[in-house]
């Protein structure tokens, strides 16, 4: 059977409803909100502070140390035990890969900036939203950063490239795709590249073409969600 | 310094943030939030936030109780919620919170646990709560208390057939509840006696005392804290202002 209308009835480029805020949590440096679909993330941003132990601090440069977690009730199926996992530990690293390019952390040496990503509700696309959310979280810590970070995933469902696969999509039992992508909206460059399944060649540009569209929609809903923290009433 | 602050403006009977000593901060608690979770609440008490969400699973019994169901408390200090807050194993503060949660629900037989029974000795629902800190601003053990009975209210079933678990399709099912405890902690600063403390009164605390009550005004659980010791006129006193202030956190259920 092919794959001829999505299973929720949006658009091949459609993503699911975004919402976004800032400000979210009060005792952090810096924090933010984002919600697609029913994927929810919250990020929150405490640094640039004291590094320990010690032989970790850079004295060139001030670190980045991302954190990705999902809570025990926000899986699919069963709980998921807390305490981290090899998923868990990739996911934190590449964004943590992701989000460096845009920041300049060399003013702030031996020191840490540290950002935790928790995911209280999940339906694909969590790496993604993590990033989305972290970016902005570190945009109201007040960092210096050259560009924001948008992320989003394309995917491939039988013979249909598409926008923001959600869980149903994802486990979709025939040939698919799923290519996570974070860009710099700005300067369209590309900081996180991903991908578990099999395309072309040809799919893959047109991919990161609608990845770049699509990031540009998500950075529009960033920029907003940052001014409406700092509106004067 | 801070703790003499403190008591010079509790012997006019202010707080750190203008409140009575024996006065919560704005309390909201929302269910239904968490569309993974088989039920679940956001309390927050001030600007201090916690999400609670429940899992539903189907387990062997414990050996020793055959015919009822299995609960468990877990409680995760996310260092996303308090930037003293470290990632890794759950600490000393994050175990003492699950336990008294866990304590004032077991203890007040909170869930009729036999209803829990599938087939004894063999299969029973476990009910796992899981408390995450989203803002700690103070007081996390009452907020959690509190979201930890909205969430179990708000908890549906999930379909169980076929020996499996469905949790795509939540029945009507309830969970079988018998008693609402509430949990409030009492801080003692000085001579002084305080409800809903904040991070800075948690601070300059000589003694606390966790008393979980049901509706019926028992006392079902008990917890203290902190280094110096009660006199038993103190108790007395705590259990008052506890029993006092129940009212108003049940009226948030």
């Amino acid at each position: 059977m092919a794959y001829t209308k999505r299973f929720d009835g949006r658009d091949w480029e459609e993503t699911r409803p975004i919402e976004a805020k800032v400000g979210v949590i009060p005792r952090a440096d810096g924090s933010a909100m984002f919600k697609i679909g029913n994927t929810v993330a919250l990020a929150a941003v405490y640094g640039p502070r004291d590094l320990h132990p010690k032989f970790l601090q850079n004295p060139q440069t001030g670190i980045l140390r991302c954190h990705y977690n999902m809570m025990p009730f926000s899986g699919h199926g069963e709980r998921v035990r807390p305490g981290g996992s090899r998923r868990s530990r990739e996911l934190s690293m590449v964004i943590e890969k992701s989000l460096l390019p845009v920041l300049d952390l060399s003013e702030y040496p031996n020191a840490v900036v540290d950002v935790f990503i928790e995911l209280p509700q999940t339906d694909a696309g969590t790496r993604c939203a993590g990033i989305t959310a972290a970016a902005m979280a570190l945009a109201d810590a007040g960092l210096a950063m050259k560009d924001l970070i948008s992320a989003v995933a394309i995917g491939k469902v039988d013979d249909k490239i598409l926008v923001d696969l959600n869980y149903d999509e994802e486990a979709y039992d025939g040939p698919k795709a799923d290519i996570p992508v974070a860009m710099t909206p700005n300067s369209g460059k590309i900081t996180l590249l991903q991908m578990d399944g099999e395309i072309t060649k040809k799919e893959l540009k047109k991919a990161l073409e609608m990845a770049k569209k699509v990031c540009s929609q998500i950075y529009e809903i960033q920029k907003n969600a940052l001014k409406e923290k700092f509106k004067v009433q | 310094m801070l703790k003499e602050h403190l008591l010079r403006s509790l012997s006019k009977s202010i707080r750190y943030d203008g409140r009575k000593p024996d006065e919560f901060r704005p309390i909201t608690v929302e269910t239904g939030i968490i569309k993974s979770a088989e039920g679940s609440a956001r309390v927050k008490i001030g600007r201090t936030e916690v999400l609670v969400g429940v899992k539903m699973g189907v387990e062997t019994p414990y050996p020793d109780t055959p015919a009822q169901g299995n609960l468990m408390v877990n409680a995760e200090l996310l260092p996303l919620s308090n930037p003293l807050f470290e990632s890794g194993p759950p600490g000393d503060q994050a175990v003492e919170l699950a336990r008294v949660v866990d304590r004032g629900i077991r203890e007040s037989e909170a869930i009729d646990v036999k209803k829990l029974c599938i087939k004894e000795g063999e299969k029973v629902w476990s009910v796992m709560i899981d408390v995450c800190t989203i803002n700690d601003e103070g007081n996390l053990l009452d907020a959690a208390a509190l979201g930890a009975i909205a969430a179990l209210k708000d908890t549906k079933f999930p379909k169980y057939e076929d020996e499996k678990v469905d949790y795509l399709t939540k029945t009507k099912k309830s969970l079988p509840l018998l008693r609402e405890p509430i949990s409030i902690t009492v801080l003692k600063i000085g001579n002084y006696f305080i409800v809903d403390p904040l991070s800075e009164e948690e601070q300059a605390t000589d003694a606390r005392l966790t008393v979980a009550v049901t509706q019926d005004n028992n006392i079902c659980a008990l917890q203290k804290g902190g280094e110096t010791p009660f006199m038993p006129e103190d108790i007395e006193k705590i259990v008052d202002l506890v029993l006092e202030k129940s009212v108003e956190l049940r009226k948030k259920l």
